[in-house]
């Protein structure tokens, strides 16, 4: 029976991993991730959740856990943020090389130093050259999807590559909102028992993590895994439409919002794509031709979607919530790629840098954003926007003038 | 006295002829690593997943040629025991669930050298430990990060030349850290079975491999690794020298059951340790241009001090080197 119950994401993530019949859950403590493990260990316990939960010593022990228990046929999830995930993000590399499907929630937060606690992406894009792929949620249904989603993608014997669902701390990890609980019998329609490949097993023994001493063969290894990656475009398709026949809910790698006729469009992922599209809605009563790209696949990038949907613009800003120093956002180069020789590419595609360690980001700002992508058009080099409001920025001055006084 | 199990192991004629690791590995010649896995593999039989942290075994998987009849995996430098974590957790749960038959099921065997084992994996085999993981551990302690060349490591003992304490006269001996005592660090976790091991007292090393997979839990074994390349001597000696190891009372013979401490081997008299020092070519500076008799004297109070405590703790006799 389908059921409708308020719930973070966090919980959205936990009933993700629950509904998949996840098997094991390798697990280690970090905010904002907690509540997810809290929750299942809670379940296991008592017995609501037919898996085997354990507390690892880290989260690089935690991943390998999680990738090799993956390899012995075990249906795996975990969880992390942040620092945790870059504590493990060697293994990400190892366990996309073992070819062992999974799911991994990331609660983005972005990293030390200076320590903080709320998000940016710097934490899941630091994984995007790793072979995961990524899925990026914006509201906390989309969380429990993209989980059945993933495991069905990442366990398809075309694709074999461990998966990364990412939501953003606090915003949706913390925020309660209206969630639909699928029945248990449609998810197990949707999503069959994972059925691994050359499993660890008495009967038939196997190497995995061979060592590769050889450029050619090493390479043949890393262009296989990237063609597996660009296949899963095509299976998170066909595993889409599955979805919305059972479900009735529609998921593309990437999702347009009031675009049809928009001749300026904001590319953004992630929870702020919300108040971005409320933006949108206001611009348009206003008659300002705005439209919105919102980004759900990260890794393989849907390039094809995004020449499609941003051909023939008059202009493009890439909302960057991450910083790649000395450079600018990372998502935007990739945007660029994806429509550098498109013949009707738009005339300007403005960088936009925001949301930084959670930096909340207004109505207003968005639409300055469009604003200032219609000012530049015809620029040769467009300045990169780094967000920061006025009255930020004195509360900033203030807290700077507050500690150097400390000082003397 | 308790009684003792029963075992298969009494003399050398009772070393399986089976084996499950195949010749013609691409390791060293003499490598006493490969030989102690040969060894405790022929114990355990063939259902056998080794899981393995960077080191010189990784090296036996070598794409596409596996000397293995059993099951590998590599995982990284730190986390083999968390690897063999994720594999036995998922046996279980699938064994559990009736999506595998019993007659799958594996010993979960983790290998690692001695850099895996008391540096960089340290915190994760103490996570493994903690956590009651049913599991073998097999370190071969070949006293320094022998893949990379010979570098110095926290099980490597004072006086031993390496590429990173080379032996200066600001540093005449070479390494001058005490090695850790990794048996203490792990017997302080109380897991049921802890051994160290010498493939030269192979009767002993099979009794010990036996005695432990008695035990559910975690089964913690460190061997003594003769290296050749690192420690510089012949590689036909390895037997000799790992040999030498125990008589010289550098590398006693003991296991812990239930955190209790026994000694399997004691030598009547020890040998002097200035007899193992001077084969191997990391200690040739105790040696030349002139006899470091200082250093040599100190190696040789410390090998006394630890004989005289374990005989007075467990009531053997044993005559020590007079220095």
């Amino acid at each position: 029976m389908t059921k409708s119950m308020l719930m973070t994401g966090n919980l959205a993530a936990a009933w993700g991993a629950r509904l998949s019949r996840a098997d094991y859950i390798p697990a280690y403590p970090i905010t904002p991730q907690t509540e997810i493990i809290e929750t299942i260990a809670k379940w296991v316990r008592n017995g609501e959740m037919d898996a085997k939960m354990v507390q690892m010593d880290s989260e690089h022990s935690m991943l390998t856990a999680a990738g090799s228990a993956s390899l012995a046929g075990a249906r795996v999830f975990t969880a992390t943020s942040s620092q945790g995930l870059l504590y493990g993000l060697e293994m990400l590399y190892n366990i996309s090389g073992w070819r062992a499907p999974m799911v991994l929630i990331n609660v983005a937060r972005a990293l030390a130093a200076p320590i903080t606690l709320e998000p940016d992406h710097n934490d899941v894009l630091a994984a995007r050259d790793t072979g995961f792929l990524q899925f990026h949620a914006e509201t906390c249904q989309e969380v429990l999807d993209l989980v059945m989603l993933a495991y069905r993608v990442s366990e398809d014997s075309s694709v074999l590559l461990p998966a990364i669902v990412n939501l953003d701390g606090f915003y949706l990890s913390f925020t309660r909102e209206k969630v639909i609980l699928p029945d248990e019998k449609d998810v197990s329609d949707f999503l069959p028992d994972y059925n691994p490949v050359n499993p660890f097993r008495a009967s038939r023994p196997v190497s995995k993590g061979a060592t590769v001493l050889n450029g050619s063969l090493y390479s043949y290894f890393k262009y296989h895994m990237h063609s597996s990656s660009l296949k899963a475009i095509n299976v998170f398709e066909r595993a889409s439409a599955d979805f919305e026949s059972i479900f009735g809910r529609e998921y593309s790698p990437v999702e347009p919002y009031m675009i049809d006729d928009a001749e300026f469009v904001l590319v953004i992922s992630n929870s702020f794509s919300t108040i971005a599209k409320q933006a949108v809605k206001r611009l348009r009563e206003r008659g300002f031709p705005a439209g919105l790209l919102k980004l759900r696949m990260l890794r393989p990038f849907p390039s094809s979607y995004i020449a499609r949907y941003l051909s023939g613009r008059r202009g493009v800003a890439v909302f960057d919530q991450n910083i790649s120093l000395g450079f600018g956002g990372i998502i935007y180069p990739e945007v660029l790629s994806a429509l550098y020789h498109r013949r009707s590419r738009p005339q300007l595609i403005l960088p936009v840098i925001g949301g930084l360690g959670g930096k909340q980001v207004t109505l207003n700002e968005i639409e300055r954003i469009f604003e200032a992508t219609r000012n530049e058009l015809g620029s040769e080099s467009p300045e990169p926007l780094f967000l920061m409001r006025k009255d930020e920025l004195e509360r900033v001055t203030k807290t700077i003038s507050v500690a150097r006084e400390a000082e003397i | 006295m308790k009684m003792e199990l029963q075992s298969r192991y009494r003399t050398l004629r009772d070393i399986p002829q089976v084996d499950y690791l195949e010749p013609g590995g691409s390791l060293c010649s003499g490598c006493g690593g490969v030989l102690a896995l040969r060894l405790f593999h022929k114990v355990l039989g063939k259902n056998v997943v080794w899981v393995n942290a960077a080191g010189c075994m990784t090296i036996i998987v070598n794409y596409p040629l596996v000397p293995l009849k059993s099951s590998w995996l590599y995982t990284a430098f730190a986390s083999a025991p968390a690897g063999a974590q994720g594999i036995r957790d998922a046996l279980d749960i699938l064994i559990r669930k009736g999506k595998i038959p019993e007659t799958e099921n594996l010993k979960v065997v983790v290998v690692t050298g001695d850099g895996g084992a008391y540096d960089i994996g340290l915190q994760s085999t103490s996570g493994a430990i903690y956590r009651n993981l049913d599991f073998y551990y097999l370190c071969y302690d070949n006293q320094a990060y022998g893949n990379t060349g010979f570098q110095v490591s926290s099980a490597t003992p004072v006086g031993s030349a390496t590429a990173t304490t080379p032996p200066f006269p600001s540093e005449p001996s070479g390494n001058s850290l005490r090695r850790k005592d990794l048996f203490e660090i792990w017997r302080a976790h109380k897991p049921p079975y802890i051994a160290t091991l010498s493939s030269s007292y192979a009767v002993d090393f099979l009794k010990k491999v036996e005695k432990g997979s008695t035990f559910k839990g975690p089964k913690m074994y460190i061997v003594l690794a003769g290296c050749p390349t690192g420690w510089g001597y012949d590689p036909r000696e390895t037997i000799r020298e790992e040999k030498l190891a125990v008589d010289t009372g550098i590398w006693p013979l003991k296991e812990a059951v239930e955190g209790e401490v026994r000694h399997t081997f004691t030598p009547r008299a020890l040998k002097p340790i200035e007899d193992y020092l001077v084969t191997q070519a990391r200690y040739h500076h105790l040696f030349f241009p002139k006899k470091r008799e200082d250093i040599i004297d100190s190696i040789q109070k410390e090998v006394n001090r630890y004989w005289e405590e374990a005989s007075k703790r467990e009531g053997f006799d044993i005559k020590l080197v007079q220095v």
